[in-house]
């Protein structure tokens, strides 16, 4: 903590103006302080002696003339064993010891340490005396739930060290020195397992930036099949309210092939949070038998939080992610929404009465979209292993029009746009990504040219829809009209699916491959039909059948049973023609 | 005693600015002006020159009348002297009783810590069967009323409000016709029910500022109820016009418009507000049930839209009816699984065959043939309507469902409706499923087998 001083001369909002005598460092960190509460603020503008600060909560009863007190740091985050299963605000203050000490209600000026000082860590040694060691280096390693946590060289050391001294194995506290680090100046840096990284840097501290190829699996078939996302890519879920991106992103949460799942609610309702923190404790992870909460972080802020802390929420969201990204852990971060952001920026902005961009957003929200984007990626590392941060964040468009600025400067930075359509989600087709507009430029876990011919016959399917609108089905050639069915039943079998039932709401890659498979044959049979109704009678059969079949457990017998079933009602149809 | 302050250096809209020192950001003032004395609030600082936004509005406010800075934020008084009284957005009585200062408590707190919050189960119920059968209503669920204007949203808030089983009611007026006062007035007087509630009204004739004033109001007081373990019902009709206020306010204020005039910061506005609703892990609850009335019934107008990303769902109100269609409680499936065992079958099969009665009306209206099945189809939408659909029907949720069932019954058998053979079995109006018996023989073994599951198949075999 610095003693450099200032006095508030202004206040509009959450944004405060300090006139300073010293210095300041843009972005640094400083406190408003009124009667006992010292209020968390981050400089944001200088001018002359002037600097603008955004509070990071209320501003009421703040005053001219009150003190600020620089910090000399800039916003970060506190790295280290402990963070999993943690319940964060957007400034990483654990929002259930704040109840534990403050009640019902959020108090501002409460900061209390994202990590424990005093539990202990089973530490063991991975580097010994001697050894040259940079930033991101394994020190040594500790056993957090299912994980075996790195304790790292800071990331905040530049230069390349010599291990002078290392701790033995043994119980330690997150303060605890657990290494010595000699520079080439001889300069001792004494490292504990806990160190602070600011939020808004991205963390470097790996050999090369690889390209996303391998696919993320969700278990969501239409996006693993039709719109894919990649393990380190980035996708976007815009939609207007109401048509599932929350449901979507607890979906992917539950199910999604990582190691660990940060989910970052800014700006959103706090009873979805309820939800998920309390419901994860009880759900059991199928890939670790353990509670999905072992591998979850949640950051939190809520859209009755001050409205800063929202925008910094994302920030801490992904630092964290980077943190155990340096382990070789693979990483998903769902931020819902990341329009909510947009808006805490366009609120500030307006409060420092900057020149408005389209619909009164800073000229600086694409690059600030793009640049956090960019903090995904998957690498490897200076020990050679790979990990990863994937990103797939919500938008909500002001009136579900996408034609507007968040989703648009979204939509340049993201490798896959997951588009939800209000005509979908208002069907109950669920989920309710729209399979013709939304794109991916990953790779599918199924066959490429089959997904090229299933979007045909669903584009085909989409616009003989259309026509019968006009000429009604009588009017409607029989093949048209077989085209039109065939995409009703892609849809209803493959591509919609039921979140609720155990089996159908979670496709593995295996399955999808395997079903998809089928159902591509199915396609691409001769049907000839006498009478539009015969036709019609026929697929609605199949699509039961189909429905059923997603339902059974894999590689069960029911499943081959119905398999046979399946085909044998395509084989009868397709013979029946003649 | 704290200093008077006489030189206003400016008036612009219902903003004075005043020159003076140790000022609060949000404090409370008053002011003395020719019209009387009128509360003012701080919202910006700059140097020595305090901008206050006055309540009463700035019309005949004089630049040298007296203000008095009052060391506190906006308050309200709590107690259970509150029941049955009424008051403006100021919070001065408009019944002619007393004025209440005891136990004062600042409006606009911090939020609920989230940690604190439990997910929500009990409904609320309404007597109303679109409410309960297909949008159930659960305790400490945000939910606004979208509608036109002329529609009966008043009549609709009120009525939930008589039928709820709640401790506390809360009425908010935001921009409120007299008339409309006097109806509510009225209502709860007739249903004995004034002295559980407290009215916070704003007419449409009273000054502005104090419209922005009242759902705060209404919930700082809530919020204290339920603390003490109550279950609350604030309604607050309607919030568009508390938007306007602010939209008003921030023009006066020259602050940078973000869509259509209204402010950048609509959404946190409305979100803060909205955000109130709440069931305590080991208190009372609020429920917040809002009108928004929908400005050329357009939903993606900023107020709809922006309250359409806040709350849990949301009722559309058209025609005097709630429509199933875009209507959506986002918490229902919290509490319909645990009250009657057919509720989800009749709600998820009344609402897909009403979908295919209006797939059947569109095609009636475009001229094109009708068959057998679209028939039964319009019968069915018809019976729906009047019967289950309108605001006129009052009847418990048990009811409502028996009376789904006998509406289906009317129209389909069994089998056409794609109900589970388990369901229809036990709830299927006894006399019909027995004439349904005799009369089928025509089906083939193997669709039997497979049953057509949902009703759409059979809409199409047919
Ligand atoms: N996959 C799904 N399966 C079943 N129901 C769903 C699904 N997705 C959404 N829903 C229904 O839609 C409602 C709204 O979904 P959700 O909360 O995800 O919307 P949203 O897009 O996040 O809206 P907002 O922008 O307002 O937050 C849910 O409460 C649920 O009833
Ligand atoms: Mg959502």
């Amino acid at each position: 903590m610095s003693d450099r001083t200032g006095k508030i001369s202004g206040i509009n909002g959450n944004m405060i103006v300090a006139e300073f005598e010293d210095y300041v460092l843009q972005n640094e960190v400083a406190y408003a302080v009124t009667g006992e509460e010292k209020l968390k603020s981050e400089v944001i503008r200088v001018r002359g002696r002037k600097a603008d600060l955004q509070v990071y909560e209320n501003t009421e009863g703040l005053k001219v003339g009150d003190n600020v007190e620089f910090s000399g740091e800039l916003l970060s985050v506190e790295l280290g064993p402990g963070l999993l299963t943690q319940i964060y605000d957007g400034l990483q203050n654990p929002l259930p010891q704040v109840a534990d000490k403050c009640g019902y209600f959020l108090k501002r000026g409460v900061y209390l340490n994202a990590l424990s000082y005093e539990q202990k860590w089973e530490f063991t040694p991975e580097s010994k005396k001697g050894d040259k060691v940079k930033a991101g280096d394994f020190l040594g390693s500790v056993p957090e739930g299912i994980f075996r946590h790195f304790i790292m060289v800071p990331f905040s050391l530049r230069d390349e060290y010599e291990i002078v001294k290392m701790a033995a194995k043994g119980n330690y506290a997150g303060k605890d020195v657990i290494a010595e680090l000699k520079d080439k100046k001889g300069n001792i840096e004494k490292v504990s397992m806990i160190q602070t990284w600011p939020v808004k840097l991205p963390i470097k501290a790996y050999s090369e930036k690889l390209k996303p190829a391998d696919p993320l699996i969700t278990k969501v078939r239409i996006i693993d099949t039709l719109v894919p996302v990649a393990r380190g890519g980035t996708y976007c879920i815009p939609g207007p309210f109401g048509a599932g991106k929350t449901v979507l992103q607890q979906i992917t949460s539950r199910h999604a092939e990582v190691d660990i799942v940060i989910i970052a609610a800014c700006g959103e309702r706090a009873g979805e949070v309820v939800e998920t923190l309390r419901e994860f404790p009880e759900l059991k992870d199928p890939r670790t038998g353990k509670s999905l909460m072992e591998r979850t972080i949640i950051i939190c802020n809520t859209s009755s939080m001050p409205v800063a802390a929202r925008e910094s929420s994302v920030y801490t969201a992904v630092t964290i992610a980077e943190y155990y990204r340096q382990m070789g852990l693979n990483v998903l971060l769902l931020p819902d929404s990341t329009s909510r952001w947009a808006q805490a920026m366009r609120e500030m902005s307006g409060r420092l009465e900057e020149i408005p961009g389209e619909e009164a957003f800073p000229a600086y929200l694409e690059s600030r979209i793009a640049s956090f984007y960019e903090r995904a990626g998957i690498v490897r590392l200076n020990n050679g292993k790979i990990g990863s941060v994937t990103i797939g964040g919500t938008v909500s468009p002001a009136g579900g029009n996408f034609e507007e600025p968040v989703t648009q400067a979204t939509l340049k930075v993201v490798g896959a746009f997951l588009g939800l359509s209000r005509e979908r989600s208002d069907a109950r087709k669920y989920p309710a990504i729209d399979p013709l507009e939304s794109w991916s430029k990953y790779k599918s876990v199924v066959n490429r040219e089959h997904v090229e011919y299933v979007k045909y016959v669903l584009r085909k399917s989409a616009e003989v829809e259309q026509m019968m609108k006009v000429v009604g089905e009588e009017g409607t050639a029989m093949e048209d009209f077989t085209e039109y069915l065939k995409g009703e039943f892609i849809d209803a079998v493959y591509l919609q699916q039921n979140a609720f039932d155990e089996i159908d709401g979670a496709t593995p890659a295996k399955r999808q491959e395997y079903v998809f498979g089928v159902l591509h044959e199915i396609l691409k049979s001769e049907f000839t039909f006498g009478t539009k109704d015969e036709a019609r009678h026929f697929f609605h059969g199949l699509r039961q059948e189909f429905k059923n079949w997603n339902s059974d457990p894999w590689e069960s017998d029911a499943f081959k049973n119905r398999e046979k079933s399946l085909k044998e009602r395509v084989k009868k149809q397709v013979k029946d023609k003649g | 005693m704290r200093k008077v302050y006489s030189r206003i250096l400016q008036i612009v809209g219902d903003v004075i600015t005043v020159e003076a020192e140790e000022v609060g950001n949000q404090e409370l003032a008053e002011i003395n002006t020719s019209r009387g004395k009128s509360l003012a609030q701080v919202i910006k600082l700059d140097g020595n020159k305090v901008s206050l936004q006055v309540f009463a509005g700035s019309r005949g406010v004089s630049t040298g009348d007296e203000v008095r800075f009052l060391g506190h934020r906006m308050q309200v008084s709590f107690s259970d002297n509150l029941m049955g009284r009424i008051f403006d957005g100021s919070g001065i009585p408009r019944d002619n009783g007393p004025s209440l200062v005891d136990s004062m408590v600042e409006i606009g707190g911090p939020s609920v810590n989230p940690a604190k919050r439990i997910i929500p189960d009990r409904m609320v119920r309404t007597g109303i069967p679109m409410i309960d059968v297909f949008n159930s209503l659960v305790v400490s669920q945000k939910l606004p009323i979208f509608s036109v204007a002329g529609e009966p949203y008043n009549e609709l808030l009120s009525r939930i409000a008589m039928q709820a089983e709640v401790d506390v009611i809360i009425l908010g007026g935001l921009g409120l016709k007299y008339d409309d006062f006097l109806f509510f007035r009225d209502t709860l007087e007739e249903h004995g029910a004034l002295s559980r509630s407290i009215l916070f009204i704003h007419t449409a004739s009273d000054p502005t500022v104090e419209c922005i004033m009242v759902p705060d109001m209404c919930l700082a007081v809530a919020e204290q109820f339920a603390i003490k373990g109550k279950d609350v019902l604030v309604l607050l009709t309607d919030m568009t016009n508390f938007a306007d206020a602010l939209k008003e306010v921030a023009i006066t204020m020259e602050q940078i418009p973000s869509n259509r005039g209204y402010p950048g910061d609509l959404y946190s506005q409305l979100a803060s507000r909205y955000e109130k609703a709440v069931d305590f892990s080991d208190a009372g609850s609020i429920t917040v049930l809002a009108v928004t009335t929908m400005p050329g019934d357009d939903v993606t107008h900023p107020v709809p839209d922006n309250t359409g990303y806040i709350t849990e769902g949301q009722f559309y109100l058209r025609n005097g009816r709630i429509e199933p269609f875009g209507s959506l409680s986002r918490l229902k499936q919290q509490v319909n699984g645990k009250t009657r065992e057919d509720h989800r079958t009749v709600m998820d099969t009344m609402i897909q065959l009403y979908a295919d009665f209006k797939d059947t009306k569109e095609k009636l209206a475009m001229g094109f043939q009708m068959s057998k099945w679209d028939e039964k189809l319009l019968r069915y939408g018809d019976l729906f309507e009047n019967k289950l659909m309108s605001l006129k029907v009052n009847i418990p949720l048990e009811k409502a469902l028996d009376l789904g069932w006998k509406i289906m019954a009317e129209c389909f058998s069994p089998e056409e409706t794609g109900v589970k053979t388990e369901m229809s079995d036990k709830f299927w109006p006894k006399e019909k499923l027995a004439a349904e018996r005799e009369n089928r023989e025509d089906e083939t073994e193997e669709e039997q087998e497979e049953g057509p599951k949902t009703v759409e198949d059979l809409n199409k075999q047919e």
